[in-house]
């Protein structure tokens, strides 16, 4: 078969999609703890290479470092530190399933339902081609967006910036502060929550 | 490359046959362009691997005062790594029983590709990188990171408890080296102002002062401190708890035989040539060599930035980049051959000491170096760089992906004004509406 | 083969967005063990980041949010990496108080 013209965006926007839903579905019904762990590092890789090909290279390569390399190796460092012979694998209910089909499946019918009925985000962006490059590659623009100012939305006016006559768009100062007090505030609960208690002789009864 | 696929190569051939010629965008083209594309990279590789197996047993050997192998292939014995692998692939293919055998045979290639697509956004030459990613180093930090799901993947999947030991501990060690090593990389994104790859071997062009190493005391302390955390990262000794052989059998891959466990190999020495790449475009240069024999003081084959934005082609500058990419190869292998070096010169540390060495000293060598190198900026000290600069460092972080006349006519801000030595100390107006 | 010819558009990526939050919200609502139900958490954040970097992206509409959807993305990706942290050591503790990391045995509090 001699295609006209294939668009390599939605070939690989196709690819990438069935490897993310398919191996999300494959989480789903894996009874394995561990195999799961391993389904959903395919399929946030494969979301990560959804989100390089809608041009947003720098939260394509946040996803593989954070969450495919840091909260994924977390988790199955935690699996193995729980692989007790009856916890790899264990198996639902079949009436826990028929509800959660139902349910899954009303939810999943609602969200697509939405998603398809704005004519705004059915129609593609046909001027894709005009979009400046500099608009798209550049993960400066993210780190000044954080910190310094908002390369998209400034406008050109005579007015100074932040005023009624040309509002701009705010920095997320704020927030990245409050995520790194956050971080630091969340790491340290974990390590001390997570810490190896000495067994005393009431522990080792209780155990 | 596809169009001219398409449209020269593959008409061409079909007018012969009398069929109709093929548009210049079909899929044939494309698909072609690609094979062509990863062959390329993948030979980089693969034949890397088995050049670097030999050189590795030749270098040990004269370290140990013996010669290595000398037999296959001549005097020098460089078909060896050939012939080993003729026998691996002829072994039996075994799985242990208490395996979990899907996971136990994916391991190896999740481990392989780790590695190798980290080879995607590492550019060979001025202009010669897979994918342009913008933010180039980021994306191979995060790349490398995920090799050790592999390596977490095959210790508990063997089903035996050497393994899974050998695979956590070679776990914990690289996830901690990752720290130390973003610190490191960040030093040239800040002397440069860019993430991207490309742009920071583009401002070491010109004499070998330019290079970042050279910039200042804390940049050259900071090679040393990313030398380690990569040779750490890669699990090359003296880091090499994982695959103690005299601890742990073989560690992660004791149960791993033939193909598979050649996988792995595959997967170390590529790696091992991806870290030695990135600290030679981050460090020592990348493809540019000591003295610019190409550039416009010497022979003048090099593209100007002209060429550069409007694509063309010209033999000379071609034969120009073809000389850096053997240069950038050249630095990658003498950096590969010094890990080797260190690896049969030292010993093993315990992963006790592995640890200290991360969190102890490389950390906060690392934070120090930091900080140093941001206020040797901030107070505009003088630094071998600007002994012969072959270019302004805004006019090449400018120059490359930002469209600045477009970006003016849509609205958008540019960004000299807050990059610029000049605009800082007050000399380049801003304009109204913009704040500093 | 509409798909392969003509350009994506967002509704396209809310598809696979819903659809990997529908995932989560099936495999936190049936997983026996802890940590699938953790993984469930993961699928649903994954599934919202797509959402946001879909409407802010400028290749897939003209009027995006520009780059407030990669920034709420990278908020949301920062934290759902320290609430996995917190809910692993919660799960840890419970696995070393109980030997278990069954959730249907964590009722002692059940009235």
């Amino acid at each position: 078969m001699l295609f006209a013209a294939i668009q390599w965006h939605s070939f690989f926007f196709l690819l990438f999609a069935l490897l993310t839903c398919g191996f999300a579905l494959a989480v789903v019904f894996s009874s394995n703890v561990v195999r799961m762990a391993f389904f959903l590092t395919i399929s946030l890789g494969a979301a990560a290479g959804l989100f390089f090909l809608a041009g947003a290279e720098f939260v394509g390569a946040m996803q593989f470092m954070i969450y495919v390399g840091g909260t994924l190796v977390l988790l199955i460092f935690g699996v193995m530190l729980t692989a007790h012979e009856r916890f790899i694998s264990m198996k639902t209910r079949a009436g826990e399933w028929v509800l959660a089909a139902f349910l899954g499946g009303g939810l999943f019918l609602l969200l697509v339902r939405a998603a398809l009925m704005v004519p705004q985000w059915n129609s593609p962006n046909l001027q894709r081609d005009q979009v400046a490059q500099s608009e798209v590659h550049d993960s400066a623009a993210i780190g000044a967006a954080v910190s310094a100012y908002r390369a998209d939305g400034l406008p050109s006016s005579a007015a100074p910036a932040g005023t009624a006559a040309s509002p701009g768009k705010s920095v997320y100062l704020l927030p990245f502060e409050i995520v790194s007090v956050h971080l630091l505030v969340v790491l340290i609960g974990a390590g001390y929550l997570a810490r190896a208690k000495k067994r005393t002789s009431a522990n080792a009864w209780q155990a | 490359m596809a169009e001219f696929i398409n449209s020269r190569l593959i008409s061409t051939l079909l007018g012969w046959f009398s069929i109709d010629a093929l548009p210049p965008d079909h899929w044939l083209g494309f698909v072609l362009a690609a094979l062509v594309h990863t062959v390329l990279v993948i030979h980089v590789v693969a034949v890397g691997a088995l050049l670097f197996i030999w050189m590795e047993r030749k270098v040990s050997g004269r370290i140990q005062d013996r010669l290595g192998p000398t037999r296959v292939g001549g005097k020098f014995g460089w078909l060896q790594t050939l012939a080993d692998g003729l026998k691996l692939i002829t072994k039996e293919d075994i799985t242990p029983g208490n395996a979990d055998s899907l996971l136990f045979k994916l391991a190896p290639y999740v481990s392989f590709a780790a590695s190798f697509a980290g080879y995607l956004a590492l550019p060979f030459s001025d202009g010669w990188v897979g994918h342009h990613v913008n933010c180039g180093i980021f994306f191979i930090i995060a790349i490398v990171g995920m090799e050790v799901f592999g390596v977490i993947l095959a210790g508990y999947a063997s089903g035996s408890k050497w393994s899974l030991f050998g695979g956590m501990r070679e776990a914990a060690q690289v996830v901690s080296y990752e720290v130390p090593m973003g610190m490191c990389v960040l030093i040239p994104v800040v002397i440069c102002g860019s993430m991207d790859l490309i742009t920071i071997g583009q401002m070491q062009a010109g004499f070998f002062t330019n290079w970042i190493v050279f910039h200042d005391p804390f940049a050259f302390v900071v090679f040393w401190v990313y030398f380690t955390c990569a040779t750490a990262s890669v699990n090359r000794a003296p880091f090499d708890l994982a695959e103690a052989e005299s601890e742990l059998v073989a560690g992660f891959h004791t149960e791993y035989s033939g193909l598979r466990w050649s996988f792995f190999f595959m997967a170390e020495y590529g790696s091992m040539f991806l870290v030695s790449g990135l600290a030679a475009i981050l460090f020592f240069g990348g493809w540019n060599g000591p003295i610019p024999i190409f550039g416009p003081d010497l022979l003048n084959l090099a593209y100007s930035d002209a060429e550069i934005a409007s694509g063309t082609f010209r033999l000379g500058g071609y034969i120009a980049n073809l000389a850096g990419c053997m240069n950038f190869i050249g630095k990658a292998v003498t950096g590969v051959t010094v890990m080797m070096w260190i690896r049969w010169t030292l010993p093993r540390l315990r992963i006790d000491q592995v640890m200290t060495t991360c969190l102890k000293y490389c950390v906060p060598l690392g934070a120090v170096c930091f900080v140093g190198v941001v206020g040797w900026q901030w107070a505009h000290l003088w630094s071998p760089n600007d002994l012969r600069p072959q270019q302004p460092r805004i006019a090449v972080r400018e120059r490359g992906l930002f469209d600045l006349p477009a970006r003016e006519a849509s609205g958008m801000a540019t960004r000299v004004e807050l990059t610029d030595k000049a605009a800082w100390a007050g000399t380049v107006p801003v304009p109204a509406g913009e704040t500093r | 083969m509409d798909l392969l010819t003509q350009p994506v558009s967002v509704s396209h990526y809310m598809v696979v967005g819903a659809m990997l939050f529908v995932c989560g919200v099936i495999c936190m609502a049936t997983k026996r063990n802890a940590l699938g139900v953790l993984m469930g958490i993961e699928l649903v954040l994954n599934g919202a980041n797509l959402n946001f970097v879909a409407f802010g992206s400028r290749i897939l509409r003209n009027d995006s949010l520009g780059m407030d959807g990669q920034l709420m993305a990278l908020f949301v990706i920062v934290l759902a990496a320290a609430e996995a942290a917190v809910a692993l050591a919660i799960a840890l503790n419970f696995y070393n108080n109980h030997a278990s990391i069954d959730v249907d045995q964590a009722d002692d509090l059940k009235g």
